[in-house]
């Protein structure tokens, strides 16, 4: 109980260590998002508007890479930009920069597979009428990422809460560097394994409290949706 | 100076369009000009569809041509189509207008007297925030013909614009299309409907098995159909 107390007091009075940690972890969250929302909003686009050999394998694989071992990705960012890796020159391992790759890395599958499936049903629902209309083929992709936004707003926001939540792949390509690279889930870890639990108490209320916003977030971008598109 | 370049007349020079083993249009040969609405009748699987969408240009035939105005391949400019189940973009009732300005070239500062005119002439004034897929079956129907009319067509497809909808959403869709019909606009239009038919029609085209069975005014086709099948038709038989 005085863990608890204690944790409750660290939120409320904004300890400058917590929200130190907070702060990076929320940077280092948007900014993956944004990095794989650039990606993967386009390429699922594109898959689901053009017919090519091997496409259905694609999407199967694009599906199946939702459920991508955070360790794995961290891994395999590790190997790329240790110093004996291919990107080793560009010195970014145990950097923030090296953590948004990683959590990038896990979060474009996501948002590319939900904004294909988004984007190939209006595809068919609005195909004849954009052609009828001699729509292009950059009109038509405006088009439908625009009527498709209240649905990919929601997969940004599911990508956020992967990103924010996972704690494999920054532990290893950010090496929670007191300070510089410790964010919420790789603090949780640490300060419970060394017993200081009223940090990762105050963290883990943050944290939570994160998820129930962004979960309240898609909640009112569905509801958006059904209010001013039908 | 040289003539506008214009999609009148459509004409059809033994089209046919044939997926894997089915023959869905059987040498078709028709010409669409300037004048009253033509009308498409047959039973279902006739053709009328496939044959709409040939004429507006989303459908290549397997076989002979179609031309607008003289020449072929040409993107649709000056034609638009309604659908018989429209689908209603996911933004307001004056949203769904403005696209269709804004795809057809006109200036973004007369879209809202166009958006006015527009639903006014389909019964959908005071409508232009609601979300258009939250109107009715009848006030969609409407909104595609505002939407299909905001490209300034010479020439109007609709696909069976009445089907499923109730007299009173019937009678407001065919008040429309005379309106439109007496602007100027050929109106091509496809029906189950017989009585619509001789409400509407100027000419018909009576399909069957993807063939053109028989087409004429319609006063002729109702008064002296030349065709045993025409015939059948017009009595209420069923064409198998």
């Amino acid at each position: 109980m005085p863990s608890d107390l204690t944790a409750v007091q660290l939120v409320l009075s904004a300890d400058p260590e917590l929200m130190g940690i907070v702060s990076l972890s929320l940077t280092v969250s948007l900014a993956a998002v944004a990095c794989a929302a650039l990606i993967g909003i386009p390429l699922g686009a594109l898959i689901a508007l053009t017919r090519f050999p091997g496409r259905e394998a694609c999407i199967v694989v694009l599906n199946a890479l939702m459920g991508l071992p955070p360790v794995v990705v961290g891994l395999a960012v590790y190997l790329l930009l240790s110093r004996s890796g291919p990107l080793g020159s560009w010195g970014l391992l145990f950097t923030p920069q090296a953590m948004v790759i990683a959590q990038a890395i896990l979060v474009t599958p996501i948002i590319a597979a939900l904004a294909r499936q988004t984007i190939e049903d209006l595809w068919v629902e609005y195909r004849e009428e954009l052609a009828a209309m001699n729509v292009g083929p950059l009109g038509r992709i405006a088009t439908l990422i625009w009527d498709g936004r209240f649905s990919l707003t929601t997969a940004l926001l599911a990508g956020f809460g992967r990103a924010a939540a996972e704690v494999g792949a920054v532990i290893i390509v950010g090496g929670n560097i007191d300070g510089f690279t410790r964010t919420m889930t790789t603090a949780i870890a640490l300060e419970t394994s060394k017993g200081d639990l009223p940090l990762a108490i105050g963290l883990g209320i943050v944290l939570i409290a994160i998820v129930i916003v962004v979960n309240a977030l898609a909640w009112g971008a569905r509801r958006a949706g059904e209010r001013f598109s039908g | 100076m040289r003539a506008p370049l214009t999609d009148l007349p459509v004409a059809f020079e033994d089209v046919s369009l044939r997926i894997r083993d089915f023959t869905i249009l059987d040498r078709v040969s028709l010409h669409l000009a300037p004048g009253a609405p033509t009308v498409l009748i047959g039973p279902n699987g006739s053709g009328k569809t496939t044959l709409l969408r040939v004429a507006m240009g989303l459908i290549e035939p397997t076989a002979g041509r179609v031309t607008w105005g003289g020449r072929e391949h040409i993107p649709p400019q000056r034609r638009a189509i309604v659908f018989q189940r429209p689908a209603m973009l996911r933004r307001s009732t004056a949203a769904n207008i403005e696209y269709a300005l804004a795809q057809a070239g006109a200036m973004r500062s007369d879209w809202p007297a166009h958006v006015a005119e527009l639903l006014g002439l389909v019964g959908l004034a005071g409508f232009e925030a609601r979300p258009a897929r939250r109107l009715s079956g009848g006030e969609q129907q409407r909104l595609a013909l505002a939407r299909a009319l905001a490209r300034d067509p010479e020439i109007l497809f609709l696909d069976e614009p009445t089907a499923s909808l109730d007299p009173a959403a019937t009678k407001a869709i065919e008040d429309v299309i005379r309106t439109v019909a007496a602007r100027g606009i050929k109106v091509v239009m496809s029906t189950h409907d017989l009585g619509e038919a001789r409400r509407l029609a100027g000419e018909i085209v009576l399909l069957h098995r993807g063939h053109v069975v028989e087409s004429g005014t319609a006063a002729d086709f109702f008064a002296g159909p030349k065709t045993d099948a025409a015939r059948r038709f017009i009595a209420g038989e069923l064409l198998i």
